[in-house]
């Protein structure tokens, strides 16, 4: 990129495609969006926690919604973001985009991790077990499944070059087929059970569990941000650690 | 065009006759996987009916990914490959060709014999041939799909059950409508929605998945 074409605000937003000039500039943001998740989840937590009224039916045990709804949120949105960077890496070849979703993996499979988990803690005192073969489940479960298999993939590779590119089509294909999968899972649910649970049918939300929700999701995001930049800095020094700009960058900092 | 698809088939199908005992494996998996389900859950000749569909299925679904590790494995290592990746010719088509080839081979006869273990799960006779056809629909899609996976193994240590993590859970819909084609039609909702989809799906694989498989080529043959 020769000549500048985008400019944002009289910054080359492209100067910082290049893991040198991204570097330093991710090390400046992940304080920022680290304490904006820290303030976001502790308001969320207070929103949920000690304003947002007792639920009529489930009581009190209703509360891990606003850990539950989130992260399966961010386990979504995570791999259509992933998808996206990968897309631009194959197309543009670039190397950061590359990292970026290799940095996003993890919290991706945490946060669906986590979604499963707290959903089955939540299933046991509402619907009285742990796990039922719902349609949303199934396909979460698939999900995390999808994760694990980019990760195993990218572990499997030991070219760091090959292993961007083999994950990015990867990638590309679990985007394509996760409405796919569930579609079918939700056909084959409701030919199999009728009258199960839904969350769906649930009487409405008072304002206030949707504004703690809407904080703690807001957490996750600004969370996940940080994360995903503290993680792409591990994997630039990782990948240039015999660039100079690395050394230099070392100096001048010390 | 025409041609280069025949020259391609008949190629892999000749190696593939040459090594006649590799077929003969992924039937034989097929079998006995399935044999194995009436001794682990008891042979009641109910319980057996209900989750026929189920069982011949989910046995198809591993023998086609067992099967696809051998897809590429040889010609990459023989250099045939590389010859594939430099033709003139357009790689999706041999790609193509190259997957339809690997369906007569380790997926048509799974399809073949599915009346025969249908029989021995006692599936009602109207039922086997939406059970055959479910699997002719679908056994294509695993094929194709699961090609993207060979492709991006190719080469890897552990590259058989890293395949089936790739793999497994893209076959999630398949598995679902093929097996639920038959179970509609067991409860005489009939079978032709699921049949449909499965169909649609199958166009929308054969269409891109090429792309993928032939991208996927070039990356794990750099």
């Amino acid at each position: 990129m020769n000549q500048p074409v985008l400019l944002a605000g009289g910054i080359n937003v492209f100067k910082y495609a290049a893991p040198q000039t991204f570097y330093p500039l991710a090390g400046k943001m992940i304080p920022w969006f680290g304490w904006i998740a820290a303030a976001f989840c502790a308001a969320g937590l207070y929103v949920g926690f000690f304003v947002a009224p007792t639920d009529h039916q489930q009581g009190e045990s209703y509360r891990i919604i606003f850990i539950h709804v989130p992260a399966a949120w961010m386990s979504m949105f995570i791999y259509v973001v992933m998808a996206f960077w990968a897309g631009v890496g194959l197309i543009f070849n670039t190397r950061l985009s590359h990292m970026m979703v290799s940095a996003l993996v993890p919290t991706g499979a945490m946060f669906t991790f986590v979604a499963l988990w707290t959903g089955a803690l939540w299933g046991k005192p509402t619907w009285g077990t742990w796990w039922a073969w719902d349609a949303r489940m199934t396909s979460e479960l698939i999900l995390l499944f999808l994760y694990f298999g980019f990760m195993a993939l990218q572990a499997g590779i030991d070219d760091a070059r090959r292993a961007d590119r083999a994950g990015a089509v990867l990638a590309l294909v679990g985007v394509v087929n996760i409405p796919i999968i569930y579609f079918s899972v939700k056909w084959w649910n409701t030919l199999h059970q009728g009258a199960s649970v839904s969350l769906t049918s649930a009487p409405t939300m008072a304002t206030t569990m949707l504004t703690g929700m809407l904080l703690m999701a807001l957490a996750a995001w600004m969370y996940t941000i940080a994360a995903a930049l503290h993680r792409v800095r591990s994997i630039i020094l990782e990948r240039e650690h015999g660039a100079t700009w690395i050394n230099e960058y070392a100096e001048t900092k010390a | 065009m025409v041609a280069l698809l025949r020259a391609v088939i008949r190629r892999d199908l000749l190696l593939a006759w040459r090594r006649r005992a590799d077929i003969a494996t992924v039937v034989l998996f097929f079998v006995i996987v399935v044999s194995l389900f009436p001794l682990g859950v008891g042979p009641e000749p109910n319980l057996l009916r209900t989750i026929a569909p189920g069982i011949i299925w989910v046995a198809a679904l591993l023998a086609c990914m067992l099967s696809l590790q051998q897809m590429f494995a040889s010609d990459h290592s023989d250099g045939a490959l590389d010859q594939m990746l430099l033709a003139a010719a357009p790689l999706g088509m041999i790609v193509i060709a190259r997957a339809f080839a690997h369906w007569l081979i380790s997926g048509l006869p799974l399809v073949i014999l599915s009346p025969v273990l249908a029989i021995q799960f006692d599936l009602a006779p109207e039922l086997s041939p939406v059970l055959t056809l479910s699997l002719l629909l679908g056994t294509p899609i695993l094929t194709l799909t699961g090609a993207i996976g060979a492709a991006l193994t190719l080469g890897l240590r552990g590259g058989g059950m890293l395949l089936a993590l790739l793999v497994l859970p893209l076959y999630v819909p398949v598995l679902i409508l093929g097996a639920g084609a038959v179970d509609a039609a067991s409860a005489g909702l009939g079978a032709d929605a699921h049949l449909l989809l499965l169909a649609a799906q199958l166009v929308v694989t054969a269409t891109f998945a090429p792309w993928a498989i032939a991208a996927a080529l070039r990356i794990s043959a750099e």
